[in-house]
C-alpha cells in the first residue's frame, strides 16, 4: 500500500492525516528532507503558502521534492497547497513547484469576511453535492491544455487535475466528507501498480 | 454562507505551526512577511512600549491597520479593547482577517467581553486558565491564546497559563460525565463548552502561546508543552536584528523538537529584547488580569 507524506511544516496537517487514515492509507508527517526518500506520494495542506515555500527553501526541502514530483509522484495540494502547484502565481515571485499549468489567484474571493461555504458539483467523485470550504481561497484562474478542471464557480477552477497532480482550492479536511481524500489515495494506488496506465494523465 | 463558525475555527487550523507577529508600520509587516510568518498582528504600539509609556492603549488608527493591510498578502489581525464592540465593529468594517479581543489594551468594559457570536469577522482571545477559556468561545471566539505577560520578554507566565490550561483539560477529560457539572461550575466555564471539550479530549478550538516569548527556544518550548503555534509581540522588533530573530522563531516552531537544528537556528541572533521579572510589576499593572 502506497504511503502518502502530508507535509507538516505548517498549515493544517493534522486533519488531512486524519482524513486519509479515515480512508484507510498509510500516511505520515513530513518535516524533513531525510523523510522524502520512503513517499509513495505527497500531500500539500492548506496554511500560508508564503511561509510553507519559504521553509520549504530553508529547510532544504524544495529541490528534493520537485525532483521528486517531477518524476510523477502523486501529489494533492490544497488552498496552500494548490497555490504551491501551479506554474503562474499572479502578482508574487515566491516558491512553488510550478507542475500543474495553471495561473493562481491569491486570495481570489477577497480577505476572511468573505471566506465562504457551498455546495459543490464534482461530477468525478460522485453525484452528491461536496461541501466546500473556502477560507481566503485562492481560485485558478487559467489553465493548460492537459489540466482538467473537475469543478467551478462562477467560471474560475477551483479543482483541477493534470496527470498525477490534484488540486483544490478549499480545504476538504475541515469536513467529514472524504471522497476526495478516497479518490486521490486512488490515484496513489494506480500510480504505484505496475503497468497500470495514466490514462488520466 | 458566510462568517460560519467552521469558516472561523477554519482560519485558525491553517495559521497552526505558525508564528503570528506583532507589527506597526507596513516596512515591518513586509520583514514579518519575508520570515514566515503565518499573520500578523498590525497595532499601533508593541506591548512593551505600551508598558513603558503608559496611559489608556486603544484600537489602532485605521490607516494603520490599511498600510498594514495593503503590504502583505498574510492575513492581518487587529486588537480591539475588551468589551469595546464598537472597536470591533471598526476593524471588521475595514476587513481584517482576525480579531483580537486583547488585555494588551487598555479593557473599555469591566464586566462584559463582545458577544462575538454576532460578527462575520473571527476573534481570538486570551485566557489563563480552562474556565477563561471557555468563557471566550462561549461568547464566540473561534481561537484561544494563552495570556502569558505580554511586553516583559519572559515567558514564565505564558508557560504557567499553558500547563494550567492542559492540566485542566486533562483533568475533565478523565471525569466521570455526572461530575462534568460541579467542574464547570469551579471552573466559570459553560457546560456545553466542558462538556464539548472532553469529548473532543483537547481544547475544541486552535489554541497559541502569546505574552513572553522572546526566543527561538521559548517559542519550541511552548509547542512542546502543546500550543499550536506562537503570538511573538514586543520580542521580534524590540530585539537587535528582528528580520534574522522572526526567521529563527519561525523555524524553530517548525523544528521544535530537532534539538541538533535548535542550536544552530539559535546562534548568532543580536541582543534579544531585554526582559522584565515579574515580580518588579505591581499586580494592579499586569496585563493578564485583565479580562473577566
Amino acid at each position: 500500500m502506497p504511503l502518502i507524506g502530508v507535509l507538516a511544516l505548517q498549515g493544517a496537517f493534522r486533519e488531512h492525516l486524519a482524513a486519509l487514515r479515515r480512508v484507510g492509507v498509510r500516511a505520515m508527517e513530513i518535516r524533513r528532507k531525510t523523510h522524502i526518500d520512503g513517499i509513495d506520494a505527497l500531500m500539500l495542506p492548506g496554511g500560508e503558502s508564503t511561509a510553507i515555500g519559504k521553509l520549504l527553501t530553508e529547510e532544504d526541502m524544495f529541490s528534493p521534492l520537485l525532483e521528486r514530483l517531477r518524476g510523477g509522484m502523486p501529489v494533492y495540494g490544497t488552498c496552500a497547497g494548490l497555490i504551491l502547484l501551479c506554474k503562474t502565481i499572479e502578482h508574487s515571485g515566491q516558491p512553488r513547484f510550478g507542475i500543474l499549468d495553471a495561473t493562481v489567484r491569491r486570495n481570489a474571493f477577497g480577505r476572511q469576511t468573505d471566506s465562504f461555504e457551498t455546495r459543490l458539483s464534482i461530477p468525478e467523485i460522485g453525484k452528491g453535492a461536496f461541501p466546500a470550504v473556502f477560507i481566503r481561497a485562492p481560485a485558478i484562474t487559467e489553465t493548460g491544455p492537459g489540466v482538467r478542471v473537475l469543478a467551478e464557480i462562477d467560471g474560475r477552477a477551483v479543482a483541477v487535475r493534470q496527470g498525477n497532480a490534484l488540486a483544490t482550492a478549499f480545504h476538504p479536511e475541515l469536513t467529514k466528507d472524504i471522497r476526495l481524500h478516497r479518490y486521490f489515495a486512488d490515484m496513489c494506488r494506480a500510480a504505484a501498480t505496475p503497468g497500470a496506465d495514466r490514462a488520466n494523465a | 454562507m458566510k462568517g460560519t463558525i467552521r469558516l472561523k475555527t477554519g482560519l485558525a487550523e491553517m495559521l497552526k505551526g505558525g508564528v503570528i507577529m506583532d507589527v506597526t508600520t507596513p516596512e515591518q509587516a513586509k520583514i514579518a512577511e519575508g520570515a514566515g510568518a503565518c499573520a500578523v498582528m498590525a497595532l499601533e504600539r508593541v506591548p512593551a512600549d505600551i508598558r513603558a509609556q503608559g496611559g489608556v492603549a486603544r484600537m489602532a488608527d485605521p490607516t494603520v491597520v490599511k498600510g498594514i493591510m495593503e503590504a502583505v498578502s498574510i492575513p492581518v489581525m487587529a486588537k480591539a479593547r475588551i468589551g469595546h464592540f464598537v472597536e470591533a465593529r471598526i476593524l471588521e468594517a475595514l476587513g481584517v482577517d482576525y480579531i483580537d479581543e486583547s488585555e494588551v489594551l487598555t479593557p473599555a468594559d469591566d464586566k462584559h467581553h463582545i458577544d462575538k457570536r454576532a460578527f462575520t469577522v473571527p476573534f481570538v482571545c486570551g485566557c489563563r486558565d480552562l474556565g477563561e477559556a471557555l468563557r471566550r468561545m462561549a461568547e464566540g471566539a473561534a481561537m484561544i491564546r494563552t495570556k502569558g505577560e505580554p511586553g516583559t520578554g519572559n515567558v514564565v507566565e505564558a508557560v504557567r497559563h499553558c500547563r494550567r490550561v492542559m492540566d485542566e483539560v486533562r483533568l475533565l477529560c478523565a471525569l466521570p460525565e455526572d461530575e462534568v457539572p460541579n467542574f464547570a461550575k469551579n471552573c466559570g466555564a459553560p457546560l456545553e463548552t466542558a462538556l464539548a471539550t472532553r469529548k473532543k479530549g483537547r481544547l475544541p478550538v486552535v489554541n497559541f502561546a502569546a505574552g513572553g516569548i522572546a526566543t527561538p527556544a521559548d517559542a519550541a518550548m511552548m509547542i512542546h508543552l502543546g500550543c499550536d503555534g506562537v503570538f511573538v509581540g514586543s520580542g521580534i522588533f524590540k530585539s537587535g536584528n528582528p528580520e534574522k530573530r522572526a526567521r529563527a522563531i519561525v523555524r524553530a516552531v517548525t523544528n521544535y523538537k530537532d534539538y541538533t537544528m535548535l542550536a544552530e537556528i539559535s546562534r548568532d541572533l543580536g541582543e534579544p529584547m531585554s526582559g522584565l521579572e515579574i515580580a518588579s510589576i505591581a499586580p494592579a499593572e499586569r496585563m493578564q488580569e485583565r479580562g473577566w
